[in-house]
């Protein structure tokens, strides 16, 4: 592959310019950009969703969204964060990442790639504008179980169509990435070489090729249902709707660790840059990210606690899913182990990488909490559940993606980010956060069910504390878009290796920006 | 001064918030008082996952903020260059586990308790409409009572036109009324879509399915009135369909139930008068 590149040297300026550049390239950089804007994008909207959201609970009564539009917000806030910011995010440093990490000259399939960024938009217009469809967008919950979700409009099948085209876009993402990291990493590089990073990735696409077919099945299986008289899920016609929900979560509980996998990695990378001292414990690393991988496609059903099951089954389910603490503990004490001893500096990546081990280690807890059948009973489908995976999907999976653009900004652009500001946003994301979400904690256990619109006066104090802080984590992220535009547009020129400690390819082999065609020659790795 | 009067003073200000949090019966913080066998199991459980999740936490955080407060390259101090030990892989590989069995004992326990539904003292059938209960009493005292039960808090309230009362939005036109100490069998169903009954009291949390059945159980304690919310998104008025159970003493239940019963038989001979 890469022999057949270094033949194509000298078509470097060919390539168009204006909007036409952006539209036909099949450059991995340019891509990953891509990516990480559209993600920025949909990162604000469901923001704005979220902020509604907030709004509406900031005091009891309704004001702001009447109920039906209160759970179009929650069920779009869901739906475009998951699928519109989250995941296209960490696709984005895949293809930013990846090829320069493992010295490949670009992804496998480069028009292939091209394609599966460009369907994201599509849905994601799906998405937003349902909301102008007459009966409004799907309101039945992010995870539309149904019968809720076949009474819906035509908002719901907008949906169905727009989780359609994200599917075949992860798809073919992952597949891209496994053929990349299998077949392209540079003479020397084996697979127990592989940065962190990249092996998080690799194990994550395998997830998403397994599970993103099944998540295409049920929706499909909704929408005949819908409109084409079949039944699957509807007792009347013999269906059932609790197989609905057994389907949706065996996508749906490894699509929690496709979503986190890729942050362990990230934090994998940063923490031993930052401490001047090799990854503790490399190959348990790698071989707990491949338990909690294979754990995670046999625990779907704690997420159907209250759905009723046999007892045999809720003991497994509920045994399995404890079991995930422990290569999960294991990371947590590998990232310690690292820091230990090491001669630590803390920049704003740093920063937060260790803000992201401290907060999920948080929503661990009230995982391993959540998993144990009898207390779940009681948290399940409360604010305690909304808090326990925002502890993992914001302060996990969110500020390892703000870690990783503060660690590879100078990679990408050549310039620095404003450290003051950097870390300003930092401290401002921490506070913000845990002003929201922790007071979560407590309404969930005192008993406020989650996806409601209006609550009983007990839990008014700390719904407008949880509001207060919302309003001002979403500000917050208005700075890191300046920080970031400014950084591209005005940053001061980065040095050539500006993270001492840094050992991958990607800071050894090449300069600050990275060139638009890197890796053409691949370089050894000893 | 030094670590010692820090560590005082945090351990003080900790016991403040914990004591300031278990005053009142209406925990704020926790969950509500458990009213029975079951909700008290899980009520034990959380305090003691608590525990168990506070020394982790200081033990894992304590060694990290040391290294992050004195392996600074900013105080000289210089990396060491060790990456693996496998005995201490091992060790924290398998300490986990144990921590694990013993919390999955208990949980085992419960888990087996809440499932068991045979020989209930009475039973009742508890259907989920878009939005409200339904209930029927099938078998035992009070057999034969069916009613409807629905939000009676004013719409002027949540419309923010009148003051909100104390238990806006969780008040219902007609109570669930079970006797105390009785074991009692709730099956579950829905008219329409997926709604769960709940009642945290109780420790009873439940999803009602259209089209098929299930069942829980719960045995009060003391008698009292304990208030509930459906659990499951169930479309507009989701939050709107409270669950209130009233927990009465042997003798007031039998007078309810025949006071249910009169009244119904007067529905129906007039019903038969109108034909």
């Amino acid at each position: 592959m890469a022999a057949v590149h270094g033949d194509a040297h000298g078509h470097d300026d060919h390539h168009p310019s204006g909007i036409m550049r952006w539209v036909t390239t099949t450059n991995h950089k340019d891509i990953g950009t891509m990516y990480l804007w559209f993600s920025f994008t949909m990162f604000l909207i469901g923001g704005f969703l979220a902020m509604g959201i907030r709004a509406e609970l900031y005091q009891p009564g309704i004001q702001i969204l009447q109920p039906e539009l209160f759970n179009q917000f929650t069920t779009l806030h869901g739906l475009i964060m998951v699928f519109g910011a989250i995941m296209p995010a960490f696709v984005g440093f895949a293809n930013w990442q990846v090829p320069l990490m493992i010295g490949a000259p670009d992804m496998a399939f480069a028009r292939m790639n091209n394609w599966s960024f460009w369907l994201l938009p599509v849905a994601g217009t799906l998405l937003v504008s349902s909301f102008f469809v007459p009966g409004g967008a799907a309101a039945g919950g992010w995870t539309f179980y149904p019968p809720l979700s076949t009474q819906g409009g035509l908002g719901v099948d907008l949906m169905i169509f727009a989780v359609h085209i994200l599917g075949a876009s992860s798809i073919m993402g992952s597949i891209n990435i496994i053929t990349t990291i299998l077949n392209m990493r540079a003479p020397g590089m084996t697979l127990m070489k592989m940065p962190m990073f990249v092996w998080t990735w690799l194990i994550t696409a395998y997830l998403l090729v397994l599970v993103m077919p099944v998540l295409a099945g049920v929706v499909t299986m909704l929408l005949t249902d819908r409109h084409f008289g079949t039944s699957f899920f509807n007792a009347a016609g013999g269906g059932d709707p609790v197989m609905f929900q057994h389907i949706f979560w065996f996508f749906g509980h490894p699509e929690v660790y496709i979503m986190i996998l890729p942050a362990f990695g990230i934090v994998s990378e940063i923490i031993p840059t930052f401490a001047r001292k090799p990854l503790f414990g490399y190959s348990s690393m790698v071989y707990a990210t491949a338990s909690i991988a294979i754990l995670s496609c046999v625990v779907w059903a704690h997420h159907m606690f209250t759905a009723g099951m046999p007892t045999v089954g809720q003991l497994f389910f509920m045994y399995a899913t404890m079991l995930i603490a422990v290569p999960t503990g294991v990371k947590v004490f590998n990232w310690t182990a690292t820091m230990w001893r090491g001669s630590m500096t803390f920049e704003t990546p740093m920063l937060f990488a260790i803000g992201f081990i401290f907060l999920f280690v948080i929503g661990g807890f009230s995982g391993v909490i959540c998993a144990i059948v009898p207390i779940d009973i009681q948290v399940q489908d409360t604010y305690y559940v909304i808090a326990h995976f925002h502890y993992v999907l914001v302060s996990g999976a969110l500020f390892s993606l703000f870690a990783g653009v503060y660690y590879w900004l100078p990679k990408w652009t050549g310039n620095m980010y404003n450290e003051t500001l950097g870390k300003w946003h930092f401290w401002l994301s921490m506070f913000f956060f845990n002003l929201t979400f922790f007071v979560q904690h407590f309404l969930g256990l005192a008993g406020m069910p989650r996806r409601i619109p209006d609550y009983n006066l007990q839990f008014a104090d700390f719904n407008m504390v949880s509001s207060i802080g919302a309003f001002g984590f979403g500000l917050t992220q208005l700075l890191f878009l300046y920080i970031v535009i400014s950084c591209i547009r005005s940053g001061e020129k980065s040095p050539e290796k500006p993270w001492d400690g840094a050992t991958t390819l990607e800071w050894t082999h090449l300069p600050c920006p990275a060139p638009y065609h890197s890796f053409e020659k691949p370089p050894i790795v000893k | 001064m030094g670590s010692k009067s820090v560590i005082t003073w945090a351990g003080v200000s900790a016991f403040t918030l914990y004591s300031s949090m278990a005053v009142g019966q209406q925990s704020k913080y926790n969950f509500p008082e458990p009213q029975s066998v079951i909700a008290q199991d899980i009520y034990d459980q959380h305090i003691m996952l608590m525990w168990i999740c506070l020394v982790i936490f200081i033990g894992v955080f304590g060694v990290m903020f040391y290294s992050i407060l004195k392996h600074r390259k900013s105080l000289g101090y210089k990396a060491a260059n060790f990456h693996h030990s496998t005995a201490v892989e091992i060790v924290w590989t398998v300490i986990p586990c144990l921590i694990l069995i013993f919390m999955a004992y208990p949980a085992t326990k419960t888990v087996i308790a809440m499932k068991d539904t045979s020989s209930p003292d009475m039973t009742i059938k508890a259907t989920g409409y878009q939005w409200m209960w339904g209930y029927d009493y099938l078998q035992g005292e009070g057999e034969g009572i069916s009613f409807f039960s629905k939000l009676s808090t004013p719409r002027a309230q949540y419309e923010n036109k009148e003051p909100k009362g104390e238990h806006y939005l969780l008040e219902v036109d007609n109570r669930v009324v079970v006797p105390v100490g009785k074991k009692v069998r709730v099956i579950l169903t829905a008219n329409d879509v997926i709604h769960a009954w709940w009642v945290p009291a109780l420790g009873v949390k439940q999803d009602a399915i259209p089209g098929f059945i299930r069942d829980s159980w719960f045995t009060a304690d003391k008698a009292g009135i304990y208030r509930g919310q459906c659990a499951e998104l169930c479309g507009k008025d989701h939050g709107f369909m409270p669950i209130v159970v009233e927990v009465m003493e042997a003798d007031d239940y039998t007078q309810w139930v025949a006071a249910q019963q009169s009244a119904s038989a007067v529905k129906t001979s007039m019903h038969v008068e109108n034909k």
